[in-house]
């Protein structure tokens, strides 16, 4: 069991998170958040697996991971 | 559930001024959690570089000075001859080390001056616009060679890490690669290390990393990781140098 | 050391003078005429300051004159008192250095004994960088603060007014001399006493432990801060202007000709009016100490007759601010040499009995 919280406002969209997660859990979004950015959103159904892939490729720091 | 992955306490808690998918942002988040994990925030000096890198201290949550366009090796000196307590470290983009700054980085490294530096490879100017850098490959457009850099024009990307490795008072070179998540860990590991020689007493450290700039180099964020990976690594070949 | 006389060379009273401040970081690249300073820095800069508390000293020679400046910028910005020296061409070199530290508002020490320019120019005495020292010298609207010496006795007390100078208004301050000054040897009492250094960094860096941290930098990027900066620094400038012109005035209550010179010059010019009122003639001087302030207050003289003669080993640079300070109250003459030409006392003395 884990899951992550992305800081949806600092995310700039640049979806790096999105090709490295390994299970395919986190998408862009077709909302915009504060900066008119696409940020991203994770559908984890409790497939994550705390990798921190995600995490430790963005570059904004706007991921973390819970186990 | 335990948080296993969060912010660490040197990188304030604010958004950056970087493009998105810029490596800078990663590169900043392993100095801070470097100097977070070896417990030396509040003896930690930066200097921070002219370049996108300009304003890096408003990101780091410690005491850092500013430096004129390639001179923070020099006053990266003054400040470590005069707190050698301290723990002091540059961190430079490749205009800055190794174009206008080429002349005090080998002559700090060949003091063996007990500092860390954190060398930012990629291989264009960011700040001004996508010019030139000592470090573009052959064959690569930017502003200032716009049908691809030439060796007969431009002359050959500089290879300064490998320069660096051949003074003796040199203690640790490696080049790392910020083009996927096992990369960021090993480059994570050698700052460490370079850090850690500081603590020792051990003299000049550096780690070059290869980061990625989407914005000139005119790809997406993951393209720009991937030609990292399949272009850059081949002119610049990772790992450890001395 | 009380009441010790020692020869010395006024670049080696410069030097010793800083090491009695409480200099505790010297970086330089070797320039002639100014080798004797740092000859004299690397001797002793290696024996320990006996401040309690204070690191070794330290001496470097740097790669360049660029590295040196930013060397002592740091050093500066970890809130040691740090200096380096050169002449002309170094001190151009040296521009880029001392607008960063104007701008970060660091103390720090620069000497110019100034040779013949422009270019390479030869390795004479001359006083043709006033202006780049007078008017900030480097980009931006900042100054630095200058003070120039006439004599080995006051090179010495001046780089030690100079340190106390730069810590107390954060601010580049400049020793201006010539190659005379630098290489002529006199007799220097030396200061009685321990070095003292009591001004407190709250500002600098040192590691963060129990305070938020510090940061040291010139950069202003977001709209308005700049110029709220700059009008900080203008009023910094303000104080100084007021508080800190220094000046030596002779027989100004009965002098029908005024000489104004300074540094070497103004030794030159001493010798010619103590010539000239043996002979009963009616001549007085001002030197400046402070070139930057420049010492505006010494030159309200009421008398419209009165005419000054300024003399430099230029072609008319501080003569500017002594129009300036003037202001068309009197009759201001000029007489220079540059490149390497230095007036002799028979050219002033002709020159002033034209005048009279």
């Amino acid at each position: 069991m884990a899951k992550i919280t992305i800081n949806q406002d600092r995310c700039k969209g640049c979806l790096l998170c999105v090709n490295f997660c390994p299970k395919g859990l986190i998408k862009k979004s077709t909302k915009l958040n504060k900066k008119g950015l696409n940020f991203v959103e994770a559908d984890l159904k409790g497939d994550c697996i705390g990798c921190m892939q995600c995490a430790i490729i963005c570059p904004d720091c706007c991921i973390e991971v819970y186990k | 559930m335990e948080k296993i992955f969060k912010r660490s306490e040197s990188l304030y808690d604010v958004a950056t001024h970087y493009c998105p998918g810029c490596g800078h942002g990663i590169a900043h988040r392993l100095v801070a959690e470097v100097v977070d994990s070896l417990g030396i925030r509040e003896k930690t000096i930066g200097v921070a570089p002219v370049g996108c890198a300009v304003v890096a201290y408003d990101y780091w949550n410690f005491d850092c000075s500013e430096a004129a366009h390639g001179r923070a090796l020099a006053v990266a000196t003054g400040i470590k001859r005069v707190r050698p307590e301290k723990i002091v470290f540059t961190y430079q983009g490749d205009g800055d080390l190794a174009a206008i700054g080429t002349n005090e980085t080998i002559h700090a490294a060949n003091r063996g001056e007990n500092i860390s530096v954190v060398f930012i490879n990629n291989a264009v100017y960011g700040m001004t616009g996508g010019q030139l850098a000592p470090t573009t490959l052959l064959g690569q457009k930017t502003a200032t060679s716009i049908s691809g850099r030439t060796k007969k024009e431009h002359g050959y990307p500089l290879k300064i890490s490998e320069m660096l490795a051949l003074l003796p008072g040199v203690c640790y070179i490696e080049r790392v690669s910020l083009e996927n998540p096992q990369e960021v860990l090993k480059a994570k590991r050698a700052i460490t290390q370079a850090f850690e020689n500081q603590i020792n007493n051990l003299g000049f450290s550096l780690v070059e990393i290869l980061s990625p700039c989407p914005t000139y180099w005119g790809l997406s964020p993951k393209e720009a990781l991937d030609w990292i990976k399949l272009v850059m690594r081949k002119e610049f070949p990772l790992g450890r140098i001395k | 050391m009380a009441k010790t006389k020692i020869l010395l060379s006024g670049n080696e009273a410069i030097a010793q003078g800083a090491i009695q401040a409480g200099c505790s970081f010297y970086a330089g690249y070797p320039i002639t005429p100014q080798n004797e300073i740092i000859a004299y820095m690397a001797k002793h800069m290696s024996v320990p300051s006996g401040i309690k508390g204070q690191a070794p000293r330290v001496f470097i020679q740097a790669e360049s004159e660029l590295a040196a400046i930013n060397m002592v910028y740091g050093a500066a910005a970890a809130g040691a008192r740090a200096m380096t020296s050169s002449s002309s061409p170094g001190i151009s070199l040296k521009q880029e250095g001392i607008s960063y530290i104007a701008g970060a508002q660091l103390p720090a020490v620069i000497v110019n004994i100034m040779r013949g320019g422009p270019g390479l120019g030869n390795i004479a005495p001359a006083q043709s960088d006033y202006f780049q020292a007078t008017r900030g010298g480097g980009h931006g609207d900042y100054h630095v603060i200058v003070l120039a010496p006439a004599s080995a006795q006051e090179a010495y007390d001046l780089t030690q007014i100079a340190f106390d100078l730069a810590d107390k208004y954060r601010i580049p301050v400049m020793i201006l001399g010539d190659g005379i000054l630098g290489q002529m040897m006199e007799p220097v009492k030396l200061s009685a006493g321990k070095i003292k250094v009591n001004s407190v960094k709250n500002w600098a860096l040192g590691g963060c432990q129990g305070r938020k941290p510090n940061i040291v930098k010139s950069f202003f990027l977001r709209e308005g801060d700049l110029e709220e900066f700059n009008l900080r620094l203008q009023k910094n400038y303000q104080v100084i202007k007021q508080k800190e012109q220094r000046c030596e005035s002779l027989f100004l209550s009965d002098a029908k000709v005024i000489l104004v010179a300074y540094g070497t010059m103004a030794r030159i010019a001493k010798s010619a009016m103590s010539q000239l009122r043996s002979e009963g003639k009616k001549i007085g001087l001002i030197r400046p100490i402070s070139l930057w302030p420049f010492p505006q207050k010494s030159f309200q003289i009421k008398n419209s007759k009165v005419k000054y003669l300024v003399l430099e080993l230029s072609y008319g640079q501080m003569l500017q601010d002594v129009q300036l300070a003037v202001n068309g109250r009197q009759q201001v003459e000029f007489l220079g040499r540059s490149g390497g030409g230095i007036l002799s006392q028979e050219q002033i003395i002709n020159k002033v009995k034209k005048l009279l």
